[in-house]
């Protein structure tokens, strides 16, 4: 029973290759988002955030619909990067991870903005007057601080983009060995006759690997509330 | 070697300060009186709206000419009421920050001797979590000066100190000041504290300055008045030890007005000290007293009478020599003792209101 077939072997080590991706690529980029919406002043602040949210809210069939008119082949954006730099987003695995790290940039952003949050400022300005100019600080300081609201928005993230759907089947389709994920794959299955069986192994699988992901972020804020209570 | 001069509007506070030290330089006021202010822009955590700020002859400051050094190049430490030590690191690798961005020329001062002077050598491995009050401020202070600071700033550094403490840190941060040879900014509300360290004060209300000078100028015949509460308001008398009575566990402490008696150990014989007083802790009397408890009984003159239409009114008696005392008394007794100017009296102070924490080593 619990044999995977060749296809549905491909879709999960599709999904979380898609979901690691997404989540890599996404770290860097949540962090400097974060860290701006935490510390920084600047005009149209409000906006940022409101955009950095805005697949949060948005239905995400409209989100993957949004992705397909600017990075579609066709579409401006798209062809230029397709042509100058030969990154292609669309009916690829690398935009199904796109679609994934977009849908979930903004639960990462959250969790991080609000662990950066709650470090005390003056800590950051002991570090300034000791010599540590911005980067030193933020790297010494700031983000060791904020090392575990960090890790669970990456785990926050890593969690969406696996269960991603909407988004990624308006992209990207729903392309075995390119496409398929965990969730497209198991939507296919319910659609055709005798599809059942493994419908429901995917469906074990997905489990194992959410509470997989729910039981290391348990871990991690453990973890973490040990560690702040310690420096208390 | 720090010319302060700034003004900048915070909400509707507003702040214009100036003033110069040779060295080090004690800012004294209540909180809110724009003092915290000054380290900020000291240390370049505040930007002025106008103003110059100078140290050891390097321009930190200058709204003119557009000079703004940033705060991690200032090279001024700081020293928080609340130490923020950080809380990820060690002991050892609190310490070593400020050294380690330290330009290599200019780390002037040894870890070991750090560590030696401020007793906190088995703390190093550490978290500043598991640190008391005072063993964290000793950690501030080591912090700050191992970062080879041309200026220590000093933010109510003992504020968050039980009394025991605060002459413990106290004594640390002069043993620092005239061993290192780094000039402090000291901020404080407590006189004690001011008179203690012995530079000169600048003495601030509502984001101003309203007196400057030497400690016993400063606090002297009704210049200031230490806020509004009386229990602030001190004089600071200059003696010299005597010896000590082992007997009774007393100092004696010589003054051409009189003989000081204070309770503890305070020094060697011969050496110079300021007794602190407290102006409520001063009685005064019109002729010399007997049958009394009192031990310390010092001769002056009346010099100042301050009184208003409230019950209390301030006596400020000149003694022989030099110095004043400042006693605290009610409208009703000054009244029926007929106290005027130039009138001679005898201050007796209770000798249990004093003890080692009021005395002051003299200034160097």
């Amino acid at each position: 029973m619990f044999e995977l077939s060749p296809d549905e072997w491909t879709a999960v080590k599709l999904s979380l290759r898609i979901a690691l991706t997404a989540t890599a690529f996404s770290l860097p980029l949540g962090v400097l988002a974060a860290y701006a919406l935490a510390r920084w002043r600047f005009p149209g602040k409000f906006l940022f955030d409101g955009f950095i949210h805005l697949p949060l809210v948005l239905p995400p069939v409209v989100t993957g619909y949004i992705l397909l008119i600017l990075l579609g082949r066709r579409a401006p954006l798209g062809a230029f990067l397709a042509d100058h730099f030969g990154i292609v987003f669309s009916f690829r695995w690398t935009g199904a991870a796109l679609a994934c790290g977009v849908m979930g940039f903004p639960l990462m952003v959250r969790a991080m903005r609000l662990s950066i949050e709650a470090i005390d400022r003056r800590l950051e300005h002991a570090a300034g007057t000791l010599g540590a100019n911005g980067l030193w600080t933020f790297a010494l300081i700031t983000l060791p601080l904020a090392l575990p609201g960090v890790m669970v928005g990456a785990i926050l993230c890593f969690a969406k983009a696996l269960g991603e759907f909407g988004a990624t089947i308006t992209f990207v389709s729903n392309i075995p060995g390119e496409t398929q994920t965990i969730s497209a794959a198991i939507y296919t299955y319910t659609q055709v006759p005798g599809g059942d069986a493994k419908a429901w192994r995917l469906t074990a699988i997905a489990i194992v690997i959410a509470l997989g992901a729910l039981i290391l972020s348990e871990i991690v804020q453990r973890f973490a509330s040990r560690r702040l209570a310690q420096f208390e | 070697m720090i010319r302060f001069d700034a003004a900048i509007k915070l909400g509707t506070f507003a702040y214009e300060v100036a003033f110069e030290s040779a060295a080090g330089v004690s800012l004294f006021g209540r909180s809110g009186s724009g003092k915290s202010v000054t380290i900020a822009l000291i240390a370049g955590l505040l930007r002025p709206d106008r103003g110059v700020i100078v140290v050891d002859g390097r321009v930190l400051v200058d709204t003119e000419k557009h000079i703004f050094v940033p705060k991690h190049d200032r090279r001024v430490g700081v020293v928080y009421q609340d130490a923020q030590l950080f809380p990820h690191l060690t002991v050892r690798q609190n310490l070593l920050f400020g050294r380690w961005f330290a330009p290599r020329t200019e780390r002037a001062i040894g870890f070991d001797a750090v560590i030696e002077t401020l007793g906190i050598g088995h703390l190093l491995a550490r978290r500043p979590g598991r640190l008391s009050g005072g063993e964290r401020q000793r950690v501030a202070i080591g912090r700050a000066l191992l970062s080879s600071p041309r200026l220590l700033l000093m933010d109510e550094p003992l504020a968050a100190l039980d009394d025991e403490r605060k002459m413990e840190v106290l004594t640390l941060i002069e043993r620092l000041r005239d061993g290192f040879k780094v000039p402090i900014v000291y901020v404080s509300h407590s006189i004690d504290e001011v008179a203690r360290l012995a530079s000169p004060v600048v003495v601030f209300s509502a984001g101003h300055v309203v007196a400057a000078g030497a400690v016993d100028e400063v606090f002297g015949p009704s210049r200031v008045q230490a806020g509004e509460n009386r229990f602030a308001r001190s004089s600071i008398v200059t003696g010299r030890i005597v010896g000590m009575n082992a007997g009774y566990g007393l100092t004696e402490i010589g003054h051409p007005g009189g003989t000081i008696w204070l309770v503890g150990a305070a020094g060697a014989p011969g050496s110079e000290v300021r007794v602190v007083i407290k102006a409520t802790d001063v009685t005064v009397s019109t002729e010399r007293p007997q049958h009394l408890s009192i031990r310390t009984v010092l001769a002056g003159r009346v010099a100042a009478i301050e009184q208003e239409d409230g019950p209390l009114a301030a006596v400020t008696i000149d003694l022989p020599v030099h110095g004043h005392i400042v006693a605290m008394m009610t409208r009703m007794a000054l009244d029926e003792l007929g106290l005027v100017a130039g009138r001679e009296i005898f201050a007796l102070i209770k000798t249990v209101a004093l003890d080692e924490r009021g005395i002051a080593s003299a200034g160097k």
